[in-house]
């Protein structure tokens, strides 16, 4: 470079920018879609042989007949039933509980290391306990499915209790707000963000504990269908099975996106 | 209603705050606490408000508040302290539903207290989409909502820049003459004080003393910003707090 070029002006190079995520309409789709052909254009070429995946075409002929029988219904019907059951139960439960926590110090002191002793355990691990408490019908179902979102909501729920910003209450005590005012309207919409991302988490949990609960005596639901699958080694049923578990778990995160949008239309 | 601020004094923990503060606030009057950063100005008004208790002494409200006062001691915020999820009128409804003032009798309110800030044509817009000085406007429509017996004002101008800070003060000094209010009014701002104050209480450095209490004599409707007197006024709660100030400034933080 001779020197000319060097001391002459130069324009600032840019270096901000990045760092701030925009929304790509059909990434999401295209990247299922290549996955979804590449499989497909794998198994006819004979370079994924068929006992370790699955042709996708032979998986949605499988579905497709899993639909016109009316058995998807049924299978769906119940899953959705206990889904929805276990984790009403189960969140609705621990957000109680997540607030009283946040609340009284009394509470905390007392349910919180309980709380953490109750998270890391499977679930699925006791089962068997489940059985033996609630029967083998539906009541254990709910019960293991309640129990697993109950711990991760109450976390969530009193961590976002604590986060609500202290001024606002000190405000709401400033101007004589009754206490229950002051729950209501500061700290329950206050929370409301960190218990609704808590909810994200909670309901994937739920979905995973549905196929566990399904292990157990259930003749019918997506998990009882899957694991019938599982131990015949069908590989097309078990993955339509799959397929719907996964759909399952996209509209529980769409369902959650939508009460976001709804309830949190006040946050930039 | 008169305010009686009787020997207080307050610490946290082993750290002194306030050292033995005994002081007077009559009625229509605005009485600015000035002081250098972390002199306890803040902590007294919390005191004064109920917010926290004085570890001696007492505060005491003398006589009894006016008729129709739904809260006599009222705070406006440094950090407006607006739910951002209640939009303007909500956010003066909020101090108004506790007293069952919901209806046609609380949107009356509302409306009259938004006019008075010149916020009316806001009343559905949430707190994120208006700027620093229609915040603290919407936060002082809100305690005007409640027909306070004194304000309680801790630095309300001090987040705002300069510019919105004079036009507030401009709106603050309109709301005095329209219809008097008391105020304790906490600033670092000399040049708010003695726009805005009757008697300007200065405090020493922590544990905060009253120092000087220096009386303005000429009606805060007729003061403005290049006034003589009041600019001597000013260098001289400097003189008295410019040494302080540096010392305060230089100190460790224990609390």
């Amino acid at each position: 470079m001779s020197d000319a070029a060097r001391n002459g002006p130069r324009e600032v190079r840019f270096r901000g920018g990045g760092f701030a995520p925009k929304a790509r309409r059909g990434v999401g789709a295209a990247v299922f879609v290549v996955l979804i052909l590449l499989v497909e254009w794998g198994t006819r070429a004979g370079v994924i042989s068929a006992l370790t995946l699955p042709r996708p075409s032979d998986v949605l002929a499988t579905f497709v007949e899993l639909w016109q029988s009316g058995l998807l219904f049924t299978h769906l019907g119940l899953s959705l039933s206990r889904l929805a059951v276990g984790a009403a139960l189960g969140a609705g439960t621990g957000i109680a509980v997540g607030f009283a926590i946040g609340l009284f110090s009394y509470v905390r002191a007392g349910l919180v290391p309980l709380v953490a002793a109750l998270f890391p355990i499977p679930k699925i691990a006791l089962l068997p306990l489940f059985v033996i408490w609630f029967g083998i019908d539906e009541v254990s179902k709910y019960a293991l499915i309640a129990f697993g979102t109950f711990t991760p909501t109450v976390v969530a729920t009193y961590g976002a209790v604590d986060n609500v910003d202290r001024s606002l209450i000190r405000m709401g005590q400033s101007f004589g707000l009754s206490w229950l005012s002051i729950t209501r309207k500061i700290v329950l919409p206050g929370a409301m963000p960190g218990i609704l991302s808590g909810l994200r988490i909670s309901l994937a949990i739920a979905i995973i504990l549905l196929v566990a609960a399904e292990m157990l005596g259930a003749q019918y639901g997506i998990g009882a269908y899957i694991l019938e699958a599982g131990s015949l080694y069908d590989l097309e049923r078990l993955f339509a099975g799959v397929v719907i578990l996964s759909l399952l778990g996209v509209l529980t995160s769409a369902a959650i996106s939508w009460l976001e949008r709804r309830l949190l239309r006040w946050r930039v | 209603m008169d305010i009686r601020l009787d020997g207080i004094s307050h610490a946290y923990g082993d750290t002194e705050v306030l050292r033995d503060i005994s002081l007077d606030v009559a009625s229509g009057q605005i009485v600015c606490l000035v002081g250098p950063s972390g002199c306890g100005k803040s902590t007294l008004l919390r005191l004064v408000g109920g917010l926290e208790r004085p570890g001696v002494g007492r505060v005491l409200q003398m006589g009894v508040p006016p008729e129709g006062c739904l809260n006599p001691l009222t705070f406006v915020f440094q950090d407006f302290a607006l739910l951002p999820w209640r939009s303007v009128a909500g956010n003066v409804s909020l101090v108004l539903e506790d007293h069952g003032l919901t209806g046609a009798r609380g949107e009356a309110i509302i409306a009259d207290v938004l006019a008075r800030t010149r916020l009316s044509d806001f009343a559905a817009a949430l707190p994120r989409q208006l700027s620093g000085g229609m915040k603290q406007r919407v936060a002082i429509a809100r305690a005007l909502a409640v027909r306070p017996a004194v304000m309680l004002m801790d630095e309300p101008l001090s987040a705002l820049d300069a510019q919105t800070r004079d036009l507030l003060m401009d709106d603050l000094i309109g709301l005095w003459a329209r219809q008097p209010f008391t105020a304790v009014y906490v600033t670092h701002n000399l040049a708010e004080a003695v726009r805005l104050g009757h008697r300007i209480v200065v405090l020493s450095r922590r544990p905060g003393a009253i120092r000087e209490v220096v009386e303005i004599d000429r009606p805060i409707t007729e003061r403005s910003p290049g006034d003589a007197d009041l600019a001597d006024i000013q260098r001289h709660l400097w003189s008295l707090m410019r040494d302080e100030a540096r010392a305060a400034d230089a100190e460790l933080v224990h609390v």
